[in-house]
């Protein structure tokens, strides 16, 4: 009986904490799709408000995209790499390098932003490009993909399936190329989702690093939280989700299959 | 007296009662399925047998932490405990990994369960100290738990579940974790211990050896089920079956023509008068190989020729070959001269051979 | 090619990107710091002047809130999650892990819907108690938007450490007569005490660099990453904003990195 009561209890408090976490989210994405927010869905439901941010902010979709996928091609190109040579060096040096890369995470966005401003700020057209905001995103999300390919090659014993490829005569490009990436595919998939999952959601870094003409959807989305009628910044909000969900349920689906299953006495 | 009779238990009365109790879990899983057991105050009761036999389920069924399928019971000194939590049963329980609380040093770990009942900490330290020189683990008292040997580990587990002066002591596999020097002399201790404390215990294990050193009753049990139940003498000279037969010691099995008051083997003739034997014509038989006899081939009327000789330390054994379908394996004293290719006779007491039922379907 | 220099060349990507937008834009920021009116006095200006001095105060408070906060939360419900099976328990893992990406603005904006003058609360108070509680734009308001970015992300790790938990030791402790709470108090929250302190650190850090969900809001409430931002953007103040920036830096750095010397790998402080 008492077991049944904290069950209760503790049932009762997660819902409420999952419900503040999603009812604002479902309450916004009911307002991106109706007429009028404070008449509620009685007004009616209308695609008008995302046919307007279309027309609005298309740009900003386009550059998001744009920017998550180059940042994964650059945090691929060097966070892959990168990783196997740390994993195979496991020295001090290579701890050093490991907390160099993870240092970004450890400042907050504005301050990195800031520093980038103040070195290339005098470099115009490369500061007003997107490829500005491409460096931002490029060295907060790298330590990820880093991480997540280092996790993988632990465990697969990189070492033996390195030295079983060297044994059958691969040069060591060949070796990388045939036999570390193929194994690593996991921890790089993993780490590919979550780096353009951060690109797309990136704001502290991008917001000072943005200009008009190289605006992201986050940076959208707070000009229209400041500026346009919730219905408007809501079916914003819409896209944005749209975009981010098949990307989250990507994830937890690819984490769910790296799950064990739970052992039981014999 | 010798220690075996010794060890017959002086308290009587059943302290433990397991009745049809069968555990099928969720995912369909049948780990046992109904057995009845009655286990009498004071004795140790070894479960006995191969993984996945059931025998840590049985056990885990007695302390509560599994609920038998419906119609099962468990009975304490013949009241039901079945829908009695473990935390409320008063067992003690040492595990396979030991669970020593790693937040805890040696000596909180040994008086946890003092302290959930409520004992004042002085009366607590001095059963502390009673369970510390009991088990032979002085000075390791402020010790945290990752700084203990597996021996010393194994020690604090089992004072932990003795300090609460528990009615049943329940032993999951304990020594299995060990090496193999460490664990024969830990069974020793053990085995002094669970004597002088005299506690009711049940013992889980897959080594036949340490069952027969422990336990005063052996529970052997196979896919689920009791295969015997018996003394450990019991079990080695008179297994109910070829699986008991063969998990106990080393043992020829061997399927032989029966032909009124002789097996017929191709090797040669063998008395017998085992009993059940007058209807038919084929048996199994099983002899151990400490009950052969090696002897000159004349006049033999048991012969084989010897195709293998392993010197296992404190004797050799022989495989004899020729004398029935599989190689018999033979115990000789190392001052026997043996090699292969001699022609040898065997000698075999009849009252040494044992039938045993045929193989299930 | 040698093995060896193959792994040198490995690196060379590495080093460009890091050196490049790194570890010279972050001296520049040190450099920069220093460079004001006040020189390396401005350093300590986050200490000493009180204006900064309260900044900070609330800045961490707030942190520290929303950090203790999110441990009772995320430990009563992660425990929960992790141990009980029941039809719908997949959909609420995933109610509670869905915010993990929005970005601090999303945070904002999601408060201001729940909070903010056409806020759900609003409604719901002026219906039951006749009037409309509107507290997104305050303290109040930031708080939850913390709670609301910080509760996914602890969770996860929460419910990741009970999944490794021993369950051999609870039942060794239940087997030694302890009831639940007992079990709770003297086992489980001991052994979950290196993810209590790697994801409290994280959270708390994430927390002391939030900017997004603070820009949204557009409170009165001075958070220092707020703080920065007008400094460098209305005010120009370029070295007082770079020397807050690196004085907020090594705050957050610092206490990740004691977190980390209790334990492993973690996830990464974001928005």
């Amino acid at each position: 009986m008492r077991d049944r009561l904290l069950f209760a209890a503790q049932l009762v408090f997660t819902a409420l904490v999952a419900a503040f976490l999603i009812v604002p989210a479902m309450l916004s994405m009911l307002a991106g799709v109706t007429l009028n927010y404070f008449r509620g869905i009685h007004s009616g439901l209308t695609l008008q408000w995302v046919v307007q941010v279309w027309q609005l902010y298309p740009d900003t979709i386009f550059r998001s995209f744009l920017i998550a996928l180059a940042t994964l091609a650059v945090t691929l190109v060097v966070g892959i790499p990168a990783a196997y040579a740390l994993h195979l060096r496991n020295d001090r040096i290579s701890r050093a390098i490991e907390e160099i890369i993870t240092l970004p995470l450890a400042i907050p966005g504005l301050a990195l932003a800031l520093a980038l401003l103040l070195t290339y700020g005098g470099f115009s057209d490369f500061r007003r490009s997107w490829l500005f905001i491409l460096a931002g995103h490029a060295v907060f999300t790298l330590p990820f993909m880093v991480r997540s390919v280092m996790a993988v090659f632990g465990a697969i014993d990189l070492k033996s399936l390195d030295e079983g490829a060297a044994s059958l005569g691969a040069l060591p490009w060949r070796r990388f190329r045939d036999v570390i990436v193929p194994n690593a595919a996991p921890g790089i998939l993993a780490g590919s989702l979550m780096v353009v999952t951060l690109s797309l959601g990136e704001f502290n870094l991008t917001w000072m690093l943005h200009t008009p003409l190289t605006k992201t959807l986050p940076v959208g989305l707070a000009d229209s939280y400041a500026s346009m009628r919730l219905e408007v910044a809501s079916a914003y909000t819409l896209v944005f989700f749209v975009m981010i969900i098949p990307l989250l349920v990507a994830m937890q689906i690819f984490a769910g299959f790296r799950g064990g299953p739970t052992a039981r006495p014999r | 007296m010798s220690l075996q009779q010794s060890r017959h238990s002086n308290g009587h009365g059943v302290a433990v009662r397991v009745e049809n109790c069968a555990k099928t879990f969720t995912d369909g899983t049948h780990a046992l399925g109904p057995v009845t057991l009655d286990v009498t105050r004071g004795e140790t009761v070894v479960l006995l047998g191969p993984s996945g036999c059931g025998k840590t389920t049985l056990l885990r069924i007695i302390a509560g932490l599994e609920m038998p399928n419906h119609g099962g019971r468990v009975l304490f000194n013949k009241a039901e405990v079945t829908q009695v939590p473990i935390e409320r049963r008063n067992v003690g329980m040492v595990f396979q990994s030991y669970a020593l609380f790693p937040n805890m040093n040696v000596a909180e770990n040994i008086g946890y369960g003092l302290k959930i009942r409520g004992v004042n900490g002085a009366e607590r330290s001095a059963r502390v100290a009673e369970l510390v020189a009991l088990t032979g683990i002085e000075g390791l008292e402020h010790r945290r738990i990752d700084q203990l040997s597996g021996g010393q580990r194994q020690r604090v587990a089992l004072a932990r579940a003795v300090a609460v002066r528990p009615s049943v002591l329940l032993l999951d596999e304990p020594l299995t974790a060990l090496d193999a020097a460490l664990r024969e002399r830990l069974r020793g201790e053990l085995n002094r211990l669970l004597r002088t404390l005299g506690i009711t215990t049940v013992y889980v294990t897959h080594d036949q050896s340490e069952a027969m050193v422990l336990g005063d009753r052996i529970v052997v049990m196979r896919k689920g089920a009791i295969a015997q139940i018996g003394t450990p003498r019991d079990i080695y000279f008179a297994p109910a079956s070829r699986f008991v037969a063969e998990f106990i010691g080393a043992a020829n099995i061997i399927d032989a023509a029966y032909n009124g008051g002789s097996l017929l083997f191709p090797g040669g003739k063998l008395a017998a008068r085992p009993d059940n034997m007058t209807t038919k014509d084929r048996v199994l038989v099983m002899i151990r190989p400490e009950s052969i006899r090696i002897v000159a081939a004349d006049g033999a009327r048991l012969c084989g020729q010897i195709e293998t000789v392993s010197f296992v330390g404190d004797r050799q054994r022989a495989a004899i070959g020729g004398v029935a379908a599989k190689p018999i394996i033979v115990d000789v004293p190392n001052s026997v001269p043996l090699k292969p290719g001699d022609r040898v006779g065997l000698a075999i007491d009849p009252s040494a051979v044992r039938l045993l039922p045929p193989d299930p379907v | 090619m040698s093995k060896r220099t193959f792994v040198g060349l490995c690196f060379v990507p590495l080093a460009v990107l890091v050196t490049a937008f790194f570890l010279l834009p972050m001296a520049r920021l040190i450099l920069t710091g220093a460079s004001g009116q006040d020189g390396l006095r401005a350093y300590a200006a986050i200490l000493l002047d009180p204006r900064y001095r309260a900044t900070l105060f609330n800045t961490i408070s707030l942190a520290a809130a929303t950090t203790i906060a999110t441990l009772v939360i995320a430990t009563i419900s992660g425990l929960f999650l992790q141990r009980r099976r029941f039809p719908g328990h997949a959909l609420l893992v995933a109610m509670l892990t869905f915010p993990l990406a929005f970005p601090g603005v999303v945070v904002g904006f999601m408060i201001i819907l729940l909070a903010g003058r056409q806020g759900l609360l609003g409604d719901l108070t002026l219906r039951f108690f006749g009037t409309k509680e509107v507290f997104a734009y305050s303290l109040q308001g930031l708080f939850l938007g913390y709670l609301y970015f910080s509760i996914p992300r602890v969770i996860l790790t929460i419910m990741a450490a009970v999944e490794k938990l021993d369950p051999s030791l609870e039942e060794a402790a239940r087997a030694l007569g302890a009831g639940p709470w007992r079990v709770v108090r003297d086992i489980i929250l001991p052994a979950l005490a290196p993810a209590f302190i790697a994801s409290g650190a994280i959270a708390f850090a994430t927390a002391m660099g939030a900017f997004g969900t603070a820009f949204t809001l557009a409170t009165d409430v001075a958070v220092l990453p707020m703080l920065i931002y007008t400094e460098f953007t209305l005010s120009a103040n370029i070295a007082l904003a770079a020397a807050l920036s690196v004085g907020l830096g090594l705050i957050t750095w610092a206490i990740l990195a004691l977190a980390r010397s209790y334990g492993g790998t973690s996830i990464a402080a974001a928005g």
